[in-house]
């Protein structure tokens, strides 16, 4: 067993957090992987603790990651993502528009407004906002972009923003919304968008999601191997611990890949969150 | 299951214009069931969406998604892995293990939930092959009080009769609050696995609680001076409710108290002033009757199995009797009101023949108890010395 505990970092969203890492510490002692968690308000802080060695890992949102990757590159360091869920893989955002809407392209928004979740979001502002600015959207001229900001600081994991972003849609204050792809499927789901309510107007490109993230000279190099080879182990056939992948929102782990993130870093760079070594920079944006 | 290649479409599914946002998801679901991990299903519809709310569906259920067709995830049966069947649904196990939970007998329990602890969880202890068919009965002779009783039929014009009803209608809501409190605590103790029987307790509790309710309506009809609640009865009462032993707490108030009840009952209904405690007594000894055969027929199984039962029963008998040695046992104000119900009213010829009707129903009530504990296999001698031990505050 490692003498001391391999310390991740994780933000706590939601209650189900504690759940979650609770599980996870335990099972990884049924292994004999000393193991501890740290949960955080925001991403940020947890971010600036990893970098300064507080914690060993962080349970990273992509914007984390960015800023994560370009704090450690202003330093001459590195970081590294041995780890990721499957369905953090190739999401993709989508922007609706009500069913019987005459908007037929990227274009037709000009002129309108677009609902937005919080300022940190990836999926709900960030990577979407950067989508319509590549088609050629002059945002904040052409079109006012109206933000829901729900738990800033949780990059986007409450579902609240996006939740908002739709109802605003629905209730007319705005011609479209900017969601993550999974949650037009949750909102249908759970009745707040009926049947033909919405449609998609458009759709991102690819892009992958949450991240384990460590800095490469900050930890032993065999300990990450063996956490990784824990998640990589776990099975969703093994009832000890389907409950928790559940509530994690995964059927697998899978080898962390970086490959993901392009969207979002130039939409970062675009709207101005944080700089290239790092810092936030957005006036707005108070975690 | 095994995997399949992922280069052929086994399977084609047509949704027609059905979105995700409509339900597409049930379709799919239906399909992907019945296939091997790594199938390839082709999707076609005309939903404008479908593409990309495919591909939103595939991730976040872990199929593999590449240009409108998938290939079907690993873990599609992962449910299934550890799960087991909760016993049979037509018969019950000698134990049911706390991990069925609140699963219905027979079903296949997924492997990794909760394991609630249930105290009441053996056969042997609670189980009665009559449970489903009294509660079957007891479902189909509920009433309702509202039209079930004449609540404005008029009432005894001697105040002394009324206050006599008024008396022995105080009695019996505290006594039915006892019926009630004693087989609650114990519903929440029987594992689900044995739902016939947690029927019957839950049905008996809402009986006890109707019980209750018209008898409290009843002694308030006519607005007449409060009656007395006597320590005795009460503390012939706690005994029931501080039994913690299951078989012990059904003995001494299903067979013994509701038991000894059912004559009771019988009395006030056969001397009842007016029509409204008339009915109402009527009503709840068909419901107390339902209680006792319950009682009767787990403890008649239970002694059967285990005749060391009818030892510890015996023993209950004589430790309360113990008890309650030193306590007044029945209110004398409740005895006396019985005697005036019988009377009809406080003419000394009249209270002369009352008197005699409730040594009658005493005779009756101690017949009653010998009859069942001979049901329950105690020799005539001892079931005889035992009918006699049993707390003179009738419950």
């Amino acid at each position: 067993m490692n003498d001391q505990p391999f310390v991740l970092g994780a933000v706590a969203y939601a209650p189900k957090v504690v759940t979650i890492w609770e599980g996870f510490r335990d099972w990884f002692a049924s292994e004999g992987f000393a193991f501890d968690v740290v949960l955080y308000s925001n991403y940020e802080r947890q971010v600036d603790d990893l970098m300064a060695g507080r914690i060993d890992v962080a349970w990273n949102s992509p914007l984390a990651w960015v800023r994560a990757r370009r704090l450690a590159a202003a330093a001459g360091r590195t970081v590294s993502a041995p780890v990721m869920r499957d369905t953090d893989q190739d999401l993709t955002s989508v922007v609706v528009v009500v069913g019987d809407s005459d908007l037929a392209s990227i274009g037709d928004l000009a002129g309108g407004r677009v609902a937005v979740g919080a300022i940190d979001s990836p999926q709900s502002r960030l990577i979407p906002l950067g989508h319509l600015a590549a088609a050629g959207l002059d945002l904040g001229r052409s079109v006012e972009v109206v933000g829901f900001d729900v738990m800033v600081g949780k990059h986007g994991d409450h579902v609240g923003g996006e939740r908002d972003a739709v109802a605003a849609l629905l209730d007319g204050e705005v011609n479209a919304a900017c969601i993550i792809g999974a949650n037009q499927l949750a909102f249908a789901q759970e009745g707040m968008i009926k049947p033909g309510a919405v449609r998609i107007l458009t759709e991102t490109a690819p892009y992958d999601h949450c991240v384990f993230t460590v800095v490469d000279d900050a930890v032993d190099a065999t300990t990450v191997e063996r956490f990784s080879d824990l998640l990589l182990s776990m099975s969703f056939d093994d009832p000890a611990v389907r409950g928790l992948l559940e509530m994690e929102g995964l059927r697998e782990w899978r080898p962390g890949r970086t490959s993901g993130f392009d969207q979002l870093e130039r939409a970062v760079d675009l709207l101005g969150l944080y700089d290239e070594r790092g810092r936030i920079v957005d006036p707005n944006y108070r975690p | 299951m095994n995997a399949a290649a992922e280069t052929d479409v086994v399977e084609v599914v047509e949704l027609g214009d059905l979105g995700f946002d409509g339900g597409a998801h049930i379709v799919l679901n239906h399909h992907v069931r019945r296939l091997q991990t790594g199938s390839l299903v082709e999707v076609r519809g005309t939903h404008p969406d479908l593409r990309p709310q495919l591909r939103a569906w595939c991730t976040t259920n872990g199929h593999r998604w590449t240009d409108g067709r998938f290939a079907v995830g690993a873990y599609n049966w992962s449910r299934w892995s550890g799960a087991e069947p909760a016993g049979a649904a037509d018969a019950v196990v000698a134990r049911a293990p706390g991990h069925w939970g609140l699963a219905l007998r027979g079903v296949w329990v997924e492997a990794g939930g909760p394991s609630p602890r249930f105290a009441l969880d053996t056969r042997d202890e609670i189980w009665s092959d009559d449970a489903s068919r009294l509660y079957e009965r007891a479902l189909a002779g509920q009433w309702d009080p509202a039209v079930a009783i004449p609540w404005h039929a008029p009432l005894p014009a001697d105040p002394d009769v009324e206050a006599a009803v008024v008396q022995t209608m105080t009695f019996l809501v505290e006594n039915e609050e006892a019926a009630l409190v004693v087989p609650a605590r114990f519903l929440g103790q029987v594992h689900p696995h044995f739902a016939e029987v947690q029927h019957v307790l839950a049905v008996q509790v809402a009986d006890e609680a109707r019980h209750a309710h018209v008898f409290a309506r009843r002694a308030r009809l006519a607005q007449a001076s409060p009656a007395l609640s006597g320590a005795g009865g009460r503390a012939s009462l706690q005994t029931l409710l501080d039994e913690p032993d299951f078989a012990t707490a059904s003995f001494l108030l299903s067979v013994l108290g509701e038991g000894t009840f059912l004559s009771l009952l019988a009395f006030v209904e056969r001397f009842a002033p007016d029509e409204c405690t008339r009915a109402i007594t009527r009503l709840a000894r068909a419901d107390e009757a339902r209680h006792v055969a319950f009682g009767l027929s787990h403890l008649e199984r239970h002694c059967l199995i285990d005749p060391a039962l009818r030892h510890r029963l015996a023993t209950a008998i004589e430790h309360r009797y113990e008890a309650l040695r030193s306590t007044s046992g029945l209110n004398d104000a409740v005895f006396d009101a019985l005697v005036v119900l019988a009377a009809g009213c406080i003419e000394p010829g009249a209270i002369a023949r009352g008197w005699r009707a409730v040594q009658e129903l005493q005779r009756d009530m101690t017949d009653g108890r010998i009859a069942r504990l001979g049901r329950l296999g105690f020799p005539a001698d001892q079931a005889q010395r035992l009918a006699t031990l049993h707390t003179r505050n009738f419950m």
